[in-house]
C-alpha cells in the first residue's frame, strides 16, 4: 500500500479530536498536561457537549489552555478557579463546568477556594494535575513536593522542619460531604491513560446527575522541573510519587 | 417645618425602632425623613442613639449636634446630650435611673415615667411606645393616626395583632407626660 | 404608582438589585454593610427572579465568583467594606483587564488596617486610582442618599456593561446605615439568553457551531499585544471622562467659596453653606457623583470665576489632590479620620478662616 492510500479518510483508525484546536502546544516534551487536555477534549466530544461546556483554567503552565481547547473558557486568577467556576455553574445550571488546576494553584494559593467549592458540593468537574513542583515559575517547591525532593526552593531537599509536609489534599477533599466522586489517576502508560479518561468521563457524566462535585487528580510528571528525561521522569514518578499519592478511587457515590 | 430629634438610651430599650416608627409616621404625613443611628458593635446594653429628622424640605445633613428635641433615656445620655438641645428646644426624659437632673433654664423640660408605666402594664416591651406617645403629645409633629399607620406599614403582618397593645401604650404616654419646666 | 419605602441605604441596595434584574450576588459578611446580604437572604430572590445569592468563604472568593458570573455575561455584584475591598483588588484588576462588567459596593469604614466600623472616606485613592496593580480605572459612583443608593445600582450595571468595566459604588458608612424615604424602581426581568448574547456578545455562553470558542483572559505575554490592550483601556477611560462625568452644583455660581465634598459629607456641607449664608458668607457645594471620571472641567469653570476652594472629606486628604490637579494648589482641606464625622459648625469655622 502506498502512503497516499494509507492516509485516505476511510483508512483512519485514530484521529485528533475536533475539540482540540489545530495548533501546537507549548508544553515541554514528556509533560502530562497535553495528554490530559486531549482526554478532556475527547470526553467532551464523545458526550456531544462542546456547545455547553465552559472551562476555567489556572495560573501555571496550563494558563493558555484556552488556546488549545475548542470550548468557551475563562482564565482565572491564581488559585481562584473553583470560585470562578462556582458562579458560572450556579448562574448557568445547564452548562458542564470544569476547572483545571495544578498543585501550586489548587493546593497552595487556592486551598480555601477548592475546599469550600467542594464542601458546597458545586456541580462542577475539578481536574487536578499533581506533579509535585511549580513548573511555570521554574521548578520551586509545591505543597505536594515529596520529602527530600530537590526543587529550586528546596535545594537540599524538602525537610519537614523547614518546609512542612507534602499535602495530601485529595484525601482531605474525599472527606467533604459535597463531593460525590474523588479519584486519583496517572498518565504514564496507555492503560493508565485509558483509566484516566474513564474517570474524567465519569466526572462529566456526574454533572448530569447533579449530585455534587466530581474531582479527578492526575499524578503527572514535570520532566523539566525534575531535570529528568521524559522516560526517566515517568520512572521516577512510579518509584516515588505513587507511594505518597496512590492511584485509585477514594470516593464514588 | 423641620424637626430635628435625638433619641438616646441603652441598646435594647427600643431606641432605634422608636426612631423608625417616628420616621415612618413622618412619611405618612408626606414629610422628608432621615434616620441615622450611631452604629456600634454592641448588640445589647451599650449606648444607642438615633437622629431622626422630619421636614417639609429636602434634608441636608443627616448628622447634627444641636437638636430641637432630645429624648434621654439614661444617665449617660443625659450627661452627654442635655447640652445638645437648641435654646428654646425640648428635653424629654425618663427619670428612671437619673441621679443628676437637667439644670438648663433656656429649654423646655418634660418627663415621662415610661419605665415605671411599662413595668406596671406588665409588658416592659412597650416602653418605647410610651416615650413616643409622650413626645407626640409635647411636639405634635405627627398625629396619632400616622403612628398607627406607621406601625401597620413597618411591622410584618404576623406582629399586627400587637398593634392595639402598642397604641394603648402610646396613648398612656400622651396622657401622662409631665411638663416640668417651660421657657416663656 | 411608584412604591415608597423607609429603608436603610444598605437594605435598598439589595432591593434595587433584585428589581433591576441582577443575576447574582456573592459576598462575605463585614460591618457596616452586612445588611445587604442579610436583606437578600431574607428576600429569597431565587424564588422570585432566579437571582443567585451566595455567601462565599472570603472576599477573594466573592470577587472571583463575580469574575465567573460576569464571564458568562450575567449581571453580578458583590459588596464589602474597606478591609474586604482590599482583598478584592486582585479580582478587580483582572476584571478591568479582561473587560468584565460588575458592580462592587464598598461601604467604607475607618482605616488603615482593621480600623473601626465608623464612617470614612479613606478608600478614595484605592477606588479612583485603580486600586490593584497595573494601569486601569474603575467607574466610581458616590451616592449621598438612600435614593441614590437605589438609583446607582441600575446606573452602575448600565455603565458596567456599556464600557465592559467594573463599577464601584463608593459609600461612606453613614449613607449605608441611614434610613430615608426612597422611591423603589419598577421590577425588570433578568436578561434572557438571547438578551445576553445581544448585550454581551463576548460572553461565555457555550461554543456555537461554526464559530470559534470564546475565552476571557487578562494574560497577554506578547509585549506589544499587552501595550495594545492598555491603549484600548486608556481610550475607553478617555471616553468616560468626556461622557460620564456627573456632579451636583449647589449654588456655586454665585458663591465666593466652593466646598468640594462627596457622599454624606456633601450633605453636611449643604448645611454648612446654609449656616454660612445666614451669616452673609456666600458658600456653594460642588458634589462629585462620579469620582472617576472626576468633574475636573466644572471645577476649572468655577476656578475661572475666581472662587476659593476647600475640600472636606472623611480622610486625611485624598480627593483634595484631584481638586488641586484641576484648579491649582491653592485649595484648602479639612478632614476628620478614624470614623469621626465633622459637625456643620466645625466646618463653618474653617470656612470663616477663608474669608
Amino acid at each position: 500500500m502506498e502512503v497516499n492510500e494509507m492516509i485516505k479518510p476511510e483508512n483512519l483508525v485514530v484521529g485528533r479530536t475536533s475539540v482540540l484546536k489545530e495548533c501546537p502546544m507549548h508544553y515541554c516534551p514528556g509533560c502530562t498536561h497535553g495528554v490530559v487536555h486531549k482526554l478532556i477534549a475527547e470526553v467532551v466530544e464523545e458526550m456531544g457537549i462542546q456547545d455547553s461546556t465552559i472551562g476555567v483554567c489556572p495560573v501555571g503552565c496550563s494558563v493558555f489552555m484556552y488556546n488549545y481547547m475548542d470550548v468557551d473558557m475563562a482564565e482565572a486568577a491564581h488559585g481562584r478557579a473553583p470560585a470562578v467556576a462556582t458562579a458560572i455553574s450556579r448562574l448557568n445550571p445547564d452548562k458542564y463546568v470544569f476547572t483545571y488546576q495544578g498543585d501550586g494553584d489548587m493546593a497552595s494559593i487556592g486551598c480555601a477556594e477548592i475546599m469550600h467549592a467542594c464542601n458546597r458540593g458545586e456541580n462542577i468537574v475539578v481536574i487536578f494535575i499533581n506533579n509535585a513542583i511549580y513548573g511555570m515559575t521554574g521548578g520551586q517547591m509545591a505543597p505536594t513536593t515529596l520529602l527530600g525532593q530537590i526543587t529550586a526552593t528546596t535545594p537540599y531537599g524538602r525537610e519537614p522542619k523547614l518546609h512542612g509536609y507534602p499535602l495530601q489534599i485529595t484525601e482531605l477533599i474525599a472527606q467533604l460531604p459535597g463531593t460525590c466522586y474523588v479519584t486519583r489517576q496517572s498518565a504514564d502508560t496507555p492503560a493508565a491513560i485509558r483509566k484516566t479518561k474513564a474517570a474524567i468521563k465519569k466526572a462529566f457524566m456526574n454533572t448530569r446527575r447533579g449530585v455534587g462535585t466530581s474531582y479527578v487528580e492526575v499524578v503527572g510528571t514535570c520532566a523539566s522541573g525534575w531535570k529528568l528525561s521524559p522516560e526517566n521522569a515517568n520512572e521516577w514518578m512510579r518509584q516515588n510519587m505513587f507511594e505518597k499519592y496512590p492511584v485509585g478511587d477514594l470516593k464514588d457515590i | 417645618m423641620t424637626e430635628e430629634i435625638l433619641i438616646a438610651g441603652f441598646g435594647g430599650q427600643g431606641v432605634l425602632s422608636m426612631g423608625k416608627i417616628l420616621a415612618y409616621a413622618g412619611i405618612m404625613k408626606d414629610k422628608e425623613v432621615s434616620w441615622m443611628p450611631s452604629y456600634g458593635p454592641e448588640m445589647r446594653g451599650g449606648t444607642a442613639n438615633v437622629t431622626v429628622i422630619l421636614s417639609d424640605e429636602k434634608i441636608s445633613s443627616p448628622i447634627l449636634n444641636k437638636f430641637d428635641t432630645v429624648i434621654v433615656l439614661n444617665q449617660q445620655s443625659m450627661d452627654k446630650f442635655e447640652g445638645a438641645v437648641k435654646p428654646g428646644g425640648c428635653l424629654l426624659y425618663d427619670p428612671n435611673g437619673i441621679t443628676i437632673f437637667p439644670t438648663r433654664r433656656d429649654i423646655n423640660i418634660c418627663r415621662i415615667e415610661a419605665t415605671r408605666l411599662a413595668a406596671e402594664s406588665g409588658n416592659p416591651k412597650v416602653f418605647n411606645m410610651i416615650v413616643l406617645g409622650a413626645y407626640v403629645a409635647v411636639k405634635g409633629v405627627v398625629e396619632t393616626s400616622s403612628v398607627q399607620l406607621a406601625l401597620e406599614k413597618s411591622l410584618p403582618e404576623r406582629y399586627h395583632k400587637l398593634i392595639p397593645l402598642n397604641m394603648q401604650a402610646f396613648t398612656s404616654g400622651m396622657e401622662l407626660v409631665e411638663k416640668e419646666f417651660l421657657v416663656e | 404608582m411608584a412604591e415608597v419605602a423607609l429603608m436603610k441605604g444598605n437594605e435598598v441596595v439589595a432591593e434595587a438589585a433584585i428589581r433591576y434584574g441582577c443575576d447574582g450576588y456573592f459576598g462575605y459578611p463585614i460591618t457596616p454593610q452586612s445588611e445587604i446580604m442579610e436583606t437578600l437572604m431574607i428576600r429569597k430572590p431565587w424564588e422570585e427572579t432566579g437571582m443567585v445569592v451566595l455567601q462565599a468563604e472570603s472576599e477573594l472568593a466573592s470577587i472571583n465568583m463575580v469574575y465567573g458570573g460576569a464571564s458568562s455575561g450575567k449581571r453580578v455584584m458583590t459588596s464589602s467594606s474597606s478591609p474586604g475591598i482590599s482583598l478584592m483588588q486582585e479580582g478587580l484588576t483582572y476584571m478591568a483587564a479582561a473587560e468584565l462588567p460588575c458592580l462592587v459596593v464598598n461601604v467604607m469604614r475607618g482605616g488603615p488596617g482593621l480600623g473601626t466600623i465608623g464612617p470614612s472616606q479613606g478608600d478614595y485613592f484605592q477606588a479612583v486610582k485603580g486600586g490593584g496593580h497595573g494601569d486601569y480605572n474603575l467607574i466610581v459612583l458616590a451616592p449621598a442618599s438612600v435614593q441614590e443608593m437605589n438609583d446607582f445600582v441600575g446606573l452602575g450595571f448600565d455603565l458596567a456593561f456599556k464600557y465592559r468595566t467594573p463599577v464601584m459604588m463608593l459609600v461612606d458608612g453613614i449613607v449605608g446605615q441611614m434610613m430615608e424615604k426612597v422611591t423603589l424602581g419598577e421590577f425588570k426581568p433578568r436578561w434572557t439568553k438571547e438578551q445576553i448574547e445581544q448585550n454581551a456578545p463576548w460572553a461565555l455562553t457555550g461554543k456555537k457551531t461554526g464559530a470559534p470558542a470564546k475565552y476571557i483572559t487578562s494574560c497577554f505575554l506578547d509585549l506589544s499585544q499587552l501595550e495594545r490592550v492598555n491603549e484600548h483601556l486608556q481610550a475607553k477611560y478617555k471616553v468616560m471622562k468626556e461622557q460620564e462625568v456627573r456632579f451636583v452644583n449647589n449654588d456655586c455660581d454665585d458663591a465666593d467659596i466652593v466646598i468640594v465634598a462627596y457622599g454624606s459629607v456633601a450633605r453636611i456641607c449643604r448645611k454648612v453653606a446654609q449656616l454660612a449664608r445666614e451669616e452673609g458668607i456666600k458658600v456653594g457645594v460642588l458634589r462629585p457623583i462620579t469620582l472617576f471620571p472626576f468633574p475636573t472641567v466644572e471645577l476649572q469653570r468655577l476656578a475661572a470665576m475666581g472662587k476659593k476652594f476647600i475640600s472636606v472629606e472623611l480622610s486625611a486628604g485624598q480627593m483634595v489632590e484631584d481638586v488641586r490637579l484641576a484648579v491649582g494648589n491653592d485649595v484648602k482641606f479639612y478632614g476628620r479620620t478614624g470614623g469621626i464625622v465633622p459637625t456643620p459648625e466645625e466646618i463653618l469655622e474653617q470656612i470663616k478662616k477663608m474669608v
